[in-house]
This record gives structure tokens, sequence and C-alpha cells, in this order.
């Protein structure tokens, strides 16, 4: 294994010169008491799985751009990634934080159960799929299918949303500040309450994105297609 | 004689159409009633070819027989040995097929367990998480990864000893789940993350994954996060098993699971159970020969499921080359499911002990395809799990005595030269010859 502790007490892992697995296996047996509080992984050059399901509050900078599933299964670690991500990232997240500096690729924080995922940049499509309870707040736009199926949690969008936002949406909130290409099947415009305007205001800061809640719209679903029905059939 | 009534004439009897008859014309007056499609469990309930349509020849002058109380003859079987460090090992290659909590009581999943760790093998989560009762009560318990991941953490995944990626199932290749609000109960709805009552539907696809290449890569994800311990398997439902087989093993598999059309589901649409998919015994020659054409046959594992019933399917399928096969819905009738105990309450539901299939009602008087607590806790789980042991070792003691007569020494000693077929549609699905001739359609030329 190829890591090293530097003076500022971080641990430098290199994937050039180690194996995934090494890391992998590395995080996965830290305790959450442990010293190593602060890891650095460099030469990730787009490589699959990295930082998965880690349990400890640790901080992981991944120094580059990453395949699929970054972060996949997060529980409890605060993970930056310093370029673009792949497919999956911080799928099934539990808890912890994922910061994405660049743009991230298809079904960002899919089927995640917690935490907060953050986008700089642009997410394609179908991000929030699935999305079980996660906070997820893009900078930028995403793509067509986004939060589709999406059960519970939020999603803030501050640029623009591709077509059928929130299909088949369950009881995740969506909020976009610009334009939404079009709104997919049981989804539709709510009423911002005081309610779902704190939300927003707290994720915002969180996400220490600036923006104002009066800027956003706010999405729902329209809870047609929780029972079947005859009159529904086109679309189920 | 009433002459008044003039002379007899004979009146055609009530015919009724081959093509409608009673069981098409009632659903068309239900369609018509009701607007939407019929729902069921289980698995297809058509005639289709099976193992039924094949034989064993036994020993004879060329074959010698073993004694058949006395030389071993072995059941054994191990999963996963291509990558995973910690493969499974079972006493016997019958295996308890997935199906969740949710679509089962709590008390079923139990004594599931129960019954196939009496008997020294696995069972299987289904689409909506892992429960403390299959978990406490499981010796070898593998975990699904399913399009909706319901109930899907980190914690369960690292504590179950084998992941089963499922693609899809024999009952609805291409579908997904449903399970309609009579069964969402809170727990269920907490376990799902869904609100209560609704009636859900289950994804068809993965959220995070499309292909074969992108399989290869959650696979990867899925060993890292296991520490490369657990076998991975992949599921598919029966539709085109040689690609299916090559892509999974591509995507670096350690079992592939296929499951044929009579595989039971615990609520599809009828039209989808009857008309998608393949029988399991058209499919599991052409899932072997991809494994030999890839040189992995016995290497990576092929387990079949679809319609096992006794000791001589079990056989069978292995003589067909599989190394172990599932069992769902006969492990339910096991347990209890449909059985004439309950005759009265079945015909108040609207049909009999043997037929009943509306398993998605949640009102199954055997308490097992329930989430009603009062209904549910009508199965004990102590000795259902000891029913289910009981009918397992039935299957492995008719399977080894089928082996020893054709005097194999173990179970995966079987091989397609012990069988031959009595249809010839069985022959040219199962690749044995037609029973009295060396034709296998397809295969050879003339008799």
């Amino acid at each position: 294994m190829s890591a090293a502790v530097a003076a500022s007490g971080v641990v430098v892992f290199d994937l050039a010169a180690s194996r995934l697995r090494d890391l992998n296996a590395a995080l996965a047996g830290l305790t959450r008491e442990t010293n190593f509080a602060a890891w650095r992984v460099e030469n990730p050059r787009g490589e699959h799985a990295i930082a998965v399901g880690v349990t400890a509050p640790v901080s992981i900078t991944v120094d580059g751009p990453v395949g699929y599933y970054c972060a996949g299964m997060n529980d409890g670690a605060d993970v930056t990634i310093l370029g673009n991500a792949g497919p999956g990232v911080a799928e099934n997240m539990m808890s912890g934080r994922v910061h994405v500096m660049g743009d991230a690729s298809q079904a960002a924080g899919a089927t995640a159960h917690g935490g907060l995922l953050v986008i700089e940049g642009n997410a394609s499509a179908r991000c929030g799929i699935s999305m079980k309870g996660v906070d997820i707040v893009v900078k930028g736009s995403v793509g067509h299918m986004s939060a589709f199926m999406a059960q519970s949690g939020n999603l803030v969008v501050l640029g623009d949303a591709g077509e059928a936002l929130g299909d088949s949406l369950y009881e995740a909130r969506l909020f976009v500040r610009g334009k939404v290409a079009s709104l997919g099947a049981d989804c539709e415009e709510k009423e911002m309450t005081e309610e779902a305007a704190g939300i927003l205001a707290g994720l915002l800061r969180r996400a220490d994105a600036r923006a104002e809640v009066s800027a956003f719209r706010f999405y729902g679903s329209a809870r047609k297609l929780y029972s079947f029905h005859v009159d529904n059939a086109g679309d189920y | 004689m009433n002459e008044s009534a003039g002379p007899h004439i004979p009146r055609t009897r009530p015919r009724f159409s081959a093509t409608f008859d009673r069981e098409v014309i009632s659903e068309i007056q239900r369609a018509a009633a009701t607007g939407i499609y019929d729902i069921r469990g289980g698995g297809s309930k058509r005639k289709l070819p099976h193992f039924d349509d094949l034989l064993f020849l036994g020993a004879s002058v060329s074959r010698y027989p073993l004694e058949g109380y006395r030389e071993k003859c072995g059941t054994d079987v191990v999963l996963g040995t291509r990558f995973a460090s910690k493969p499974i090992r079972l006493k016997i290659p019958v295996t308890i097929a997935g199906m969740s909590f949710g679509s089962l009581s709590g008390q079923a999943k139990e004594a599931l367990g129960r019954g196939a760790s009496i008997a020294g093998t696995s069972t299987t989560t289904g689409d909506g998480g892992m429960t403390e009762e299959e978990r406490g009560h499981s010796d070898t318990l593998v975990y699904q990864y399913l399009p909706s991941r319901y109930g899907m953490n980190l914690r369960d995944l690292r504590r179950a000893d084998a992941i089963e990626v499922v693609i899809g199932q024999g009952a609805k290749p291409g579908g997904g789940g449903m399970l309609l609000g009579q069964k969402i109960t809170p727990r269920v709805a907490a376990m799902r993350n869904l609100p209560e009552g609704i009636d859900q539907r289950s994804a068809c696809r993965h959220p995070d994954w499309t292909g074969p290449d992108d399989l290869e890569i959650k696979i990867l994800e899925l060993r890292e996060l296991t520490g490369w311990e657990k076998p991975i398997y992949v599921k598919v439902g029966a539709s085109r098993p040689y690609y299916d087989t090559a892509l999974a093993v591509k995507a670096g598999a350690d079992v592939v699971v296929l499951d044929g059309m009579q595989g039971g589901t615990a609520a599809t649409q009828e039209v989808f159970i009857e008309h998608v998919g393949l029988p399991i015994l058209a499919a599991i020659r052409p899932a072997v020969q991809a494994l030999q054409d890839l040189g992995f046959h016995r290497k990576i594992q092929l387990i079949v499921s679809g319609g096992i019933r006794s000791g001589a399917d079990v056989a069978k399928a292995l003589a067909l080359g599989a190394d172990a096969v599932s069992i769902g819905t006969a492990a339910l009738i096991a347990l209890g499911d449909n059985s004439p105990e309950f005759e009265a309450e079945y015909e108040k539901l609207g049909t009999v002990a043997g037929a009943y299939d509306d398993w998605h009602e949640g009102r199954d008087p055997a308490g097992i395809t329930t989430q009603d607590a009062a209904l549910a806790a009508r199965l004990d789980p102590v000795k259902g799990g000891r029913r289910l042991a009981n009918y397992l070792a039935v299957l492995t003691l008719e399977a080894q005595a089928i082996a020893r007569a054709c005097g194999k020494s173990h179970l995966h000693n079987l091989e397609p030269e012990d069988l031959v077929a009595l249809t010839i549609e069985a022959a040219a699905m199962a690749q044995v010859p037609l029973a009295g001739t060396s034709w296998i359609p397809g295969k050879t030329v003339g008799l």
C-alpha cells in the first residue's frame, strides 16, 4: 500500500502506485474514533468505486476526476472530489457529505437514504433517481428524468431541469430556480409553503449556494398514481 | 307420450369453445367490469414442457448402479468459487429463492430461515430489504440487490453471506415488482421508505447502471464495498439464457441464477406471467452451453429455478448441467400455503385450496403471503421451518435415489447422457434423445 502521513497529518494515498482495493480496505477498517481523520487520494484518474462504503466520520479529498460510484454507500464521511464525477456518485449514501467540485454524470445520488450531496457544476440525467431521503443541491442544471420515482428527501436545482422531472414521484420535494423542460407523470407544481421555504433556505445555506428562496419553484407528487385506477391506465 | 309435442328432435349439446373456454370468458367479463388487468401471485399455470417430459435411463449392462442404502452419494455444493474469498458451502444443492418481507409475513421469512438452516442450505431476501427474522434464523443468507433498492444499506450488505444482483425473474422478465396497498403496513412502508397503504410499483431497471459494461462496474463496487469476500450472484429471468449467461460471466459474476417462467411472483399481471419468458426446461442447456463455451462450467456455478417440485426435478436440473436449484412456490406450500386445512376460508375468497393465488391481496388464510397480524400469527415459524426442512430432506433423498440408480457417487455427476425425453419438444429443449431413439432435434439427423 502506498500511503503516507504528511506533516499536516493528512494520510496521502497514491492510486498510481497502489491498488483501489487497498484504499477501500484501509478506509473500511477505520473506526469512528480513528486519529487518521483526513485523507487525500492522489491520481484517481477516473477510477471507479473510489472511497466506497466509508463508515468513519473522516474527510477524504479526491484530487481529480473519478469514474463510477465514487463515495457509493457513504455512511458518515465527508468526501470532496476535485474534478468531475462519473455515474452514480454517492449512490445509496446513508449519511455524510459528498461534494463534487465539477460536473456529475448520470444517476448522481441514486437511491441515497441520507446525507448531503452538493454538485458545483451540472448533473446529467436521472439525478436523484429513486432517492430515499438524501438532500441534493445542484448549482448548475440537471438532465432528463431527474428525481424519477424519488421517494423522499430534497432535490435543489439552481439551474434548469430537463424533461420529465419527478416522473412517478412519491414524497420527495423538488426545488428548481430555472426552467423545467417538462414535468413527469404525477409531478405537479406546489405552493411554496413556509415549511418548504424553510427547508430550501436551510439547504442553500448548507451548500453555500447564493440564491434567493423566492426565485425557486416547488414541485411534488400529485399522488394520483398512488392507487391503481382505470382512469390512470395511460400513466402506468 | 304427448302427441301434440310432435316427433322428438335430438338437440346438439351445449359446446364450449376451445378458444373461448370458460376461463377466457370469465376473464373477458372481469376485464369489461373493471377496466384493469388481472393481478395475481405465483408462476405460469399453463401446461408447459417441463421436467416431467424427461426420464432417467438408470443403470444397465453398461452402467453400474450404487447400492441405495450403503454407498455414498454426495450432495454438497460450493457456490462462488470464482472471485469470492468466502464462497458459500451448502450441504444440499437446493436453495430457497428470494421472496420479500412485505410479500411474505415476518413469520414466514423466519420459517424459511429455520427450515433452510436445518437442511444446511441458504435462503434469500427479496424486494423489501433484510429483516432481523430472516438474518437471525438463516445460517446462510443471500441479500438481493434489486432495482428498487428498498431497504438497501451498507450494514446489511456486509452482514450478508452472498449478494444477488437481480436483473429479472422468471415470472416477469422485464417487469418490476408490485406490492398493493393492503400489504403496505407501517413496518413495510418504513423499510421501503414509502407512504403507507399505497399501491407500490418497483422499478424494472436498475437506477444507476445500464447494460453489461455498467454491470461489470457495479459488481466491482459491490466487491469493494464488501472486501471481495462475498459471492456475487447475477439473477436473470429465462429469456435469452445463452447471451444473458455469457454477459453475466463477462461482468464478473461468481454465480448465475436462471429463473424459468414457472417461478413465482408475489404479484404481477396475469398476462405477463403467462406470456413472457421461457419455461426452465428450454433455458438450462443454452446457459450451460454459454458456460462451456467460455470455459467456466462448474467454475461459475449455475442455479436454476422455476417449477422445481421433487427430487426428480432436482436430479434432472443437475443432470442438464446446473450446480444447484432454487425453490420458492414449493417452499411456501411446504410451510402450509394452499393447505386443505383452510378450505372453508379459501371458498370465502372465491377459490379453493390448491388454486389460491391472490397473494397480493394479503388475505392468505395460511398466514404466509400476508401482513395481517392475526393471519400471520397462524403460522408457527418453528413448525413451518420443520415442515420445510422435512421437504428439503425428501428432495435430497429422492435425488440421491435417482443418482445412485444411475451409478453416480455425487449428484453433480449426473449428466445429460443419463436422460431421454418423452416428447419431441422436450428432446429439442433439453437436447437429449427422444426416448427409444438417438434423435436430438436440432442436433442429430434422423432416427
